[in-house]
């Protein structure tokens, strides 16, 4: 017996050698799980980017699932939807765990997002890891959108017709420009056949290569820290830094950890609220589309009211959508509109803190404004107007103010 | 003699402008040879032929279509409105134009030149028009009656679009200050005889 276990445990060993010859999956695992030297005071923000890539790899799980039970047709779409929710054995469970996936994604990604800005974890030499973040953000939103469409349900197609029609505001290209993304003279099941083969191929491609740069752009400069403190500064004669643990089994585990409070939340709005009060799934999605009843209200799903309120804050289309474009790509240029010394919240000035905090309820101000129809147009441009002076007055208050000294050591 | 000379051409270095050329050269061959196979996989987002065929001109009866009366028909997966306006209809349309962004049509998209004209139609009574908002594409409301509104204190009849709210008054004439910049569209329409009219057809002799 003792003589088979250990021809088997030999033949084993054999064959995992000969593949790491081969691949240099040693290595790999050395490099980004074993051997990755990760801060050891991470807290529990530094929860959200594994968690991130537990809702994609939901997303994509689901989402294949999802995939051979829906019909992108126009005239079979909703009722394949409603197939799934209610003749498709556990349908329903996949159906709510992509839908409920989807805002989840949005919260754990905006939380991320605040964690960079708290720590300042895009600055140097961290700029290439918040610039793929933020398009890793982009491709979220266009894949969500996307994905929004495909149940055709009133909201699905009143939605699309608002978003697409904001293509219409480019000069002289506009109209045509409509035309050739819908690829009709209207939102029609040509619109619905190619946002299905987007949102199931093209995009979660693009956003899987985006997540894997993001980590490899990561892995290369380490890990930032709630105390911003570099722990590569401060090796031991290993060369190890002395403020830092292995990535594997300490972060695996705190990780894990996480993930189990993150999963029994998701589960229970999963089973219990799928949709949310109305905020996750719309009552007019559960209608089918119909192109000559506009719903008298079209908000967008939560995750995107705080940009639609930009856009309603100004009374001028192309401008409109320009401010609204720029809400989001003005993140790219955190990393040099910064020129604080100091990467964290915790040594800088009361301006970064009073500047983050009167963002984040701009942010949420912005979000409840887009989700109404009666939102005033001078709050609508109040916030709006905080939300730009955030990012168009950093270099100002990050350069002025005084910062207070940063420690050798990271601290608990 | 022969043999050392071609050696001496091999020992020759490179001449860098000539390696330079070959280099540009294939790139801008590739390069259009690039754009040449982008050109079938960005086309075939374009409308197909089925969808241009399905978006041929539409007749519709307005013989039975009551004075005030508005009556929608699909056209190109738009809704189109045709409206027989009553004679206060039409009173209602004067005096407005302080309060209008574009009162005289004077953006040529929006209709086309059979059309420019205080009615925006081509019979005063009958507005046809594509009543999506051109904002972001939603449905107004009929609005007709003269009465303070919720959204205008002075209304004086019109479409009000509920999304974002977008006025208009009763020939699709913006108001300033509101999301909307053009009139409402009015699309190329001809009347066949006096109870029809089709809607993707100019008249006859008009552009």
């Amino acid at each position: 017996m003792a003589k088979i276990a250990n021809h088997l445990n030999r033949g084993a060993t054999a064959v995992s050698d000969w593949v790491n010859e081969r691949a240099g999956v040693g290595e790999f695992y050395k490099k980004h799980i074993s051997e990755y030297y990760a801060p050891k005071n991470f807290n529990l923000w530094y929860f959200f980017g594994s968690l991130s890539l537990l809702v994609l790899v939901n997303q994509l799980l689901t989402g294949i699932f999802l995939t051979m039970h829906y019909k992108p047709d126009a005239e079979l779409a909703f009722a394949s939807v409603e197939y799934i929710m209610r003749d498709v054995q556990w349908g329903w469970l996949i159906r709510y765990m992509h839908s409920t996936g989807a805002s989840l994604f949005f919260v754990v990604v905006y939380l991320h997002m605040l964690r960079a800005l708290m720590y300042g974890s895009y600055q140097k030499p961290r700029e290439l890891v918040w610039i793929l973040g933020v398009t890793i953000f982009l491709v979220l939103m266009a894949e969500s959108f996307m994905g929004y469409v495909l149940p055709w349900g009133q909201m699905s197609y009143w939605g699309a017709q608002v978003i697409i029609s904001l293509f219409g505001a480019v000069p002289v290209l506009g109209p045509d420009l409509v035309e050739w993304i819908r690829g009709d003279y209207f939102v029609a099941d040509a619109t619905l056949n190619r946002f299905f083969a987007l949102h199931v191929v093209a995009l979660p491609l693009v956003l899987l290569a985006l997540v894997v740069l993001h980590l490899a752009a990561l892995h290369e400069v380490g890990s930032n820290n709630p105390d911003g403190v570099d722990i590569k500064a401060n090796k031991d004669e290993a060369g190890r830094p002395r403020d830092g643990i292995p990535f594997h089994p300490y972060y695996t585990v705190k990780d894990i950890f996480g993930a189990a409070f993150f999963l029994l939340i998701a589960a229970f709005i999963i089973f219990f609220w799928p949709e949310f009060g109305g905020y996750f799934l719309k009552p007019d999605n559960f209608v089918e589309a119909n192109p000559l009843v506009t719903p008298d209200h079209i908000p967008p799903v939560w995750y995107f009211t705080p940009f639609y309120a930009i856009l309603q804050a100004v009374p001028d289309k192309l401008m409109g959508v320009v401010l609204m474009g720029a809400a989001v790509l003005i993140f790219y240029l955190v990393p040099w509109l910064d020129r604080s010394p100091v990467r964290s919240i915790r040594y800088r000035g009361w301006m970064s803190k009073f500047m983050l905090a009167l963002f984040c309820l701009a942010f949420v101000r912005l979000g409840m404004l887009g989700l109404s129809q009666e939102s005033s147009t001078f709050e609508l441009r109040l916030w709006t107007f905080v939300y730009f002076a955030f990012f168009i007055l950093m270099p100002i208050w990050t350069s002025i103010e005084k910062t207070k000294p940063v420690p050798e050591r990271v601290t608990h | 003699m022969s043999e050392t000379e071609s050696v001496d051409s091999l020992q020759k270095p490179a001449d860098p402008s000539r390696r330079r050329l070959l280099t540009a050269a294939t790139g801008v061959l590739g390069a259009a040879g690039v754009a040449a196979a982008a050109w079938p996989f960005v086309s075939t987002l374009q409308p197909s032929a089925r969808a241009r065929i399905v978006g041929a001109p539409v007749e519709v009866f307005i013989g039975n279509l009551e004075p005030g009366q508005l009556a929608r028909v699909q056209w190109r997966g738009s809704t189109i409105g045709i409206m027989r306006r009553t004679d206060r209809m039409l009173s209602q349309l004067e005096g407005l134009n302080a309060r209008l962004r574009d009162p005289d049509s004077d953006n040529a998209n929006q209709q086309p030149p059979y059309a420019q004209n205080l009615y925006r139609s081509i019979r005063p009574e009958i507005l046809v028009l594509n009543i999506h908002c051109t904002h972001l594409g939603c449905v107004p409301q009929v609005l007709p009656e003269v009465g303070p509104q919720p959204f205008d204190a002075n209304w004086r009849g019109g479409f009000f679009c509920p999304c974002h709210r977008s006025t208009f008054d009763l020939a699709g004439r913006v108001f300033s200050g509101v999301p909307a910049i053009a009139n409402l569209l009015v699309p190329p329409h001809s009347f066949i005889d006096d109870d029809h009219v089709i809607i993707g057809v100019d008249p006859e002799g008009a552009a």
